[in-house]
């Protein structure tokens, strides 16, 4: 479907989608400051939608009451219909959304082959039943096997994931991506602290995880926002600055004051 | 040679209850990032438990075995929702002075209700008499209990590395966040893991009940050699607390026999000799400190 005719209509397409995750109203009071004020937010259906902005602009605690590993002090969060606000993280990765943290990605002692075995065991919900996991261990080692082959990693399935090169450690969260089969996905900085070689890298893995997905992503390298992002809203002092297609939020001149921090950039 | 021989034997003896003991610190502290100073506590109360069974309700050695270490198992679930789980989202300290004033509790009411004597506890009937190892004769209660604790260790060490709650553990203790938002719901095993902990403790001190004293200072006495048993072999790892309990069990009874002057602070000089070395323990790994 997606020749390249048809590739800028994407947006607009996209924009039709209804919302795959809505946050509205969403704010997080921690002592003394708001973290996030009051952010009304819009995710598309298949669409992927950056979050952007400087330092403390509340981007990390917007994951941080998306995926449920904080309770926000007002708001309410919607994964399609459903009100997820106030669920546990494991109760909403459950119901298909996964998340990524921005450097700890990984168990260091873990095999490469476990780690996807217990994003199965996650996913299916039966974390706990370790008493009746014979037959479905069985189908989880087997799905397991064909995961990490589809990632090149099957050769090191048994090494733990520390001891792994840095690019098939990427590999490896791809794979935990894909085991967990979110419909959406939170992506924190991916490219955190790589070089451009593994930007590029990891730019590719996220368009090949993207389809029939939604992903949300947090990112300060601006190339990477450009070429994966169909929507923009930049952040700043935990509220909406503007929102839209990347190339108009770039040119926008708030943008440009609140990344320089000119004080009169706050309105 | 034959002493040297025989001391090293009744260092893995004791060395394997310091290992039943530094696997329960070591679990519950992966699990649940709290320092259970209570654990010596409850290591007493497992010798009490095997004694007042034995004294009010007639019931065995093998029995009290069973019995001991799922009571103490429920009473941990149940001190774990009641109390610790309440604090673990505060400052760990508020866990240390919870766990250590627990400690203090449990000692003191047990001291005031049967004194401080030792209690006797004989050795069952099955394991009386000694066993001709080669070079050496030797208690038959102490091959058991040797045998016992390696089984335990063994045991525990398969759970971890072979089932899917171990896998969990594992997952959990290395990364709890992760582990979350992969769909699992950490928060269950976190009170059964302490219990199994508290379990261990008892176990031990059922163990012990037939061959050390039974008063109530007991696991006072050695919870702290425990601790640097631990620190020994790396805060959080569980393998590092097995191997490291053994070995120091050994020094001990080495200690003994050659320099029973210093064999008290052998260990804690051991500590700062391996720490000075690798400061994150024999075993253990800086991030799991972090």
């Amino acid at each position: 479907m997606p020749d390249s005719a048809e590739a800028a209509d994407i947006p607009q397409a996209v924009l039709a989608a209804p919302a795959a995750l809505t946050a509205r109203g969403l704010a997080k009071q921690f002592r003394g400051f708001r973290a996030v004020d009051g952010v009304d937010l819009s995710v598309a259906e298949g669409s992927v939608h950056a979050l952007v902005g400087p330092n403390g602009a509340g981007k990390t605690t917007l994951f941080n009451l998306l995926s449920g590993f904080i309770a926000p002090s007002a708001g309410q969060i919607l994964l399609g219909d459903r009100d997820i606000t106030g669920l546990a993280p494991e109760q909403i990765a459950r119901l298909g959304v996964a998340r990524s943290f921005q450097i700890t990605n990984l168990f260091p002692m873990l095999t490469a082959r476990e780690h996807v075995e217990l994003a199965l065991a996650g996913r299916a919900g039966q974390g706990f039943m370790f008493w009746r996991s014979d037959r479905l261990l069985i189908e989880h080692a087997d799905r397991a096997e064909e995961l990490l082959a589809s990632v090149g990693l099957e050769h090191a399935a048994t090494v733990p994931a520390d001891t792994l090169p840095y690019g098939q450690k990427r590999a490896l969260e791809l794979a935990l991506a894909l085991a967990l089969d979110p419909k959406v996905l939170l992506l924190d900085e991916p490219t955190a602290g790589m070089g451009a070689e593994d930007v590029d890298r990891t730019v590719e893995l996220i368009g090949r995880v993207r389809a029939g997905r939604t992903v949300v992503l947090v990112e300060h390298n601006m190339n990477v926002v450009a070429s994966l992002a169909d929507r923009v809203t930049v952040l700043q002092l935990g509220q909406v600055l503007i929102e839209g297609e990347y190339a108009e939020v770039r040119d926008d001149p708030q943008v440009v004051a609140a990344y320089l921090g000119e004080p009169d950039a706050a309105h | 040679m034959v002493d040297v021989t025989q001391q090293l034997f009744n260092g893995l003896v004791g060395g394997g209850f310091l290992a039943m003991l530094a696997l329960g610190l070591a679990v519950i502290f992966g699990m649940l990032r709290v320092v259970n100073f209570a654990h010596g506590a409850f290591y007493m109360l497992g010798a009490f438990g095997a004694y007042l069974l034995l004294t009010e309700a007639g019931v065995n050695f093998w029995l009290a075995l069973l019995i001991v270490p799922v009571g103490l198992a429920v009473v941990g679930m149940v001190l774990e929702r009641a109390f610790v789980h309440r604090l673990t989202r505060l400052d760990p300290l508020y866990n240390f002075l919870l766990t250590f004033g627990l400690a203090l509790i449990l000692q003191d009411a047990v001291k005031s209700q049967y004194g401080t004597q030792s209690k006797p506890y004989s050795r069952p009937a099955l394991l009386d008499g000694s066993l001709n190892l080669g070079l050496f004769e030797y208690p038959r209660y102490q091959v058991f209990v040797l045998v016992f604790a390696l089984v335990v260790c063994v045991a525990v060490w398969l759970v971890l590395a072979r089932t899917r709650v171990g896998m969990i553990i594992r997952a959990a203790t290395e990364r709890p966040e992760l582990t979350r938002a992969l769909g699992i719901d950490v928060g269950r095993w976190v009170t059964p893991v302490f219990g199994f902990g508290i379990g261990l403790a008892g176990l031990a001190g059922v163990l012990a009940a037939p061959m050390r004293a039974v008063h109530p200072a007991m696991g006072a006495d050695l919870i702290i050699t425990v601790f640097a048993v631990v620190v020994i072999g790396g805060l959080g790892s569980i393998f590092g607390a097995v191997v490291a309990g053994f070995a120091i069990g050994m020094v001990q009874a080495l200690g003994n026999l050659y320099v029973p002057a210093a064999s008290q602070i052998l260990v804690f000089i051991l500590m700062a000799v391996v720490l000075l070395w690798r400061p994150t323990g024999l075993f253990g790994r800086e991030e799991v400190l972090t």
